[in-house]
């Protein structure tokens, strides 16, 4: 379980995050909904450890990880699929997913079979570069990279953004696929509302650093969720 | 009428309305790689006026002010200042030294220096070697740099070092610093970014005090603070205009909701 308490995150003295507070459960998948520019990925880079916190606590599994830096965090299970993929252009596919071995004790470096099932298109492009992939296929490999790391806290940013519908789709099942496993807990950063309707068990809105809109699943108002996330 | 008389009419219709502009940028495409960061982009400025423009990630907003700025140069259209300056012919200098200033979102004030020196440093003056070796402080210029920052409301800490300032009062001084090249058209990047709730208010109010003299073009998220401007609205959308009016009008428009929620 995930418990973030009230954090605040600067940047220099520019204030991006305020007093955000977020909960995400194994085998939930927990929506962070608002318009560019509102502290979205910010809050990730605060979970990740990308950027630290000038106020509030981080809690994972029961232990403080504020002060924790982003590979120690990654031990622990922390995943980031961090906006614009950001994966190696020159290295090929396996290289590119075997750089998520980096957290794993030596009797676990392995890539899944999971990762194969999930995005079959890895495995016939094993040893194409990962900059000669479409912007759709790096973002499956920049996901699958993140399941080598055998998360159980899965961090996502924006994964459809610029992506063709068909390779949305295949997003969308895989997550689907991850939540229904029970063990891995989901924050999915989204702009397309109804991507993440389908995927989504609770749900925040985000405007100027600060959540402003939360609901469960059972008890989503379309409505209020669309007003909180136009202008 | 006749058809000949009807496209005489059309053409000065034309005229006139290009006549009343400040920035005409008309058909200006830009394609980095393929993907068209502008495409077909109309957009005009009347001398005076101040505009908001919002917009989605890659909605083209950052790509036309690098145009405007000459960073960036169209791959076709024209973008005219003042109805005579072919901005897409121009360099980033040319382009400043014709009075268009640039605020970008991060504050790059010098730290090291005063608040009242940032000013002056950033007074329009002749920056050739030798006028700048044998430069001295003129009545006129400090009185300059006074009333600038009364403007931008840092009087108080006028010899304060920029580096101590808090992120609003670097905004301000930032864009005192622009004000002090008095430019014709000011271009201000997300100025309400990570700011308090009361220095959101302030800068509202500040950017309408400089439109007064200045026609002023901000790109900003927050819309709580584009409320509080209460000026037209462009919205953004790859790479065109997608709406055009006040914030009640684009924000009920269904297409900029429907892109709003990423459809």
């Amino acid at each position: 379980m995930l418990d973030v308490m009230a954090i605040d995150l600067h940047y220099g003295a520019a204030q991006a995050l305020r007093a955000v507070s977020l909960k995400a459960e194994p085998g939930k998948v927990t929506c962070v909904l608002g318009r560019n520019g509102v502290g979205k990925t910010s809050l990730l880079d605060a979970l990740a450890g990308q950027h630290s916190v000038s106020r509030g606590t981080i809690t994972w599994e029961g232990r403080d990880i504020t002060a924790l830096r982003p590979p120690e965090r990654a031990r622990r299970g922390v995943s980031y699929v961090p906006q614009g993929r950001e994966i190696f252009p020159l290295l090929s596919v396996e290289e590119n997913l075997k750089t998520g071995f980096a957290p794993l004790p030596r009797a676990e470096r392995s890539v899944p079979d999971d990762v194969f099932t999930l995005f079959p298109v890895l495995k016939d492009m094993l040893r194409r570069r990962g900059g000669d992939l479409s912007g759709g296929q790096q973002q499956q490999l920049a996901i699958g990279r993140a399941l080598v790391m055998r998360p159980r806290l899965l961090l996502l940013d924006e994964p459809t953004e610029g992506i063709q519908p068909s390779i949305i789709k295949d997003i969308g099942r895989a997550i689907s696929y991850l939540r229904s496993l029970g063990n891995i807990a989901i924050v999915l950063v989204e702009q397309y509302l109804d991507f993440a309707r389908e995927l989504g068990d609770h749900f925040v809105v985000m405007e100027r650093g600060a959540i402003v809109y939360s609901c469960e699943r059972a008890n989503l108002d379309e409505g209020a969720l669309r007003r909180a996330m136009a202008i | 009428m006749k058809l000949q008389e009807r496209l005489e009419k059309k053409e000065k219709e034309a005229m006139d309305a290009f006549e009343r502009t400040l920035l005409f940028i008309e058909d200006v495409t830009v394609s980095f790689d393929g993907f068209r960061a502008l495409n077909n982009l109309s957009f005009t400025m009347e001398p005076g006026e101040m505009r908001a423009i919002i917009g989605p990630n890659g909605a083209g907003k950052t790509t036309m002010m690098d145009v405007v700025t000459g960073k960036t140069r169209p791959d076709k259209g024209s973008v005219i200042f003042d109805q005579r300056h072919d901005l897409a012919r121009l360099d980033e200098t040319e382009i400043a030294l014709l009075g268009i200033g640039r605020k970008f979102q991060k504050p790059t004030v010098f730290d090291s220096h005063t608040v009242f020196d940032n000013i002056e440093l950033a007074l329009k003056a002749d920056r050739h070697a030798r006028a700048t070796l044998l430069w001295r402080e003129t009545e006129r210029e400090e009185r300059n740099v006074d009333e600038i920052l009364k403007i931008v409301q840092l009087s108080a800490v006028r010899n304060r070092l920029a580096g101590s300032l808090s992120h609003g009062q670097k905004q301000w001084l930032e864009i005192g610093m622009l004000l002090a090249q008095d430019p014709k058209l000011l271009l201000v990047d997300e100025p309400a970014a990570g700011m308090t709730d009361a220095e959101t208010q302030q800068t509202a109010e500040l950017l309408k005090e400089i439109n007064r003299e200045h026609t002023v073009v901000v790109v900003e998220h927050d819309m709580a603070f584009v409320r509080e401007l209460g000026v037209k609205v462009t919205c953004l959308h790859e790479g065109a205009v997608l709406a055009e009016g006040s914030i009640d009008e684009v924000s009920e428009n269904e297409r900029v909701v429907e892109v709003y929620l990423g459809r």
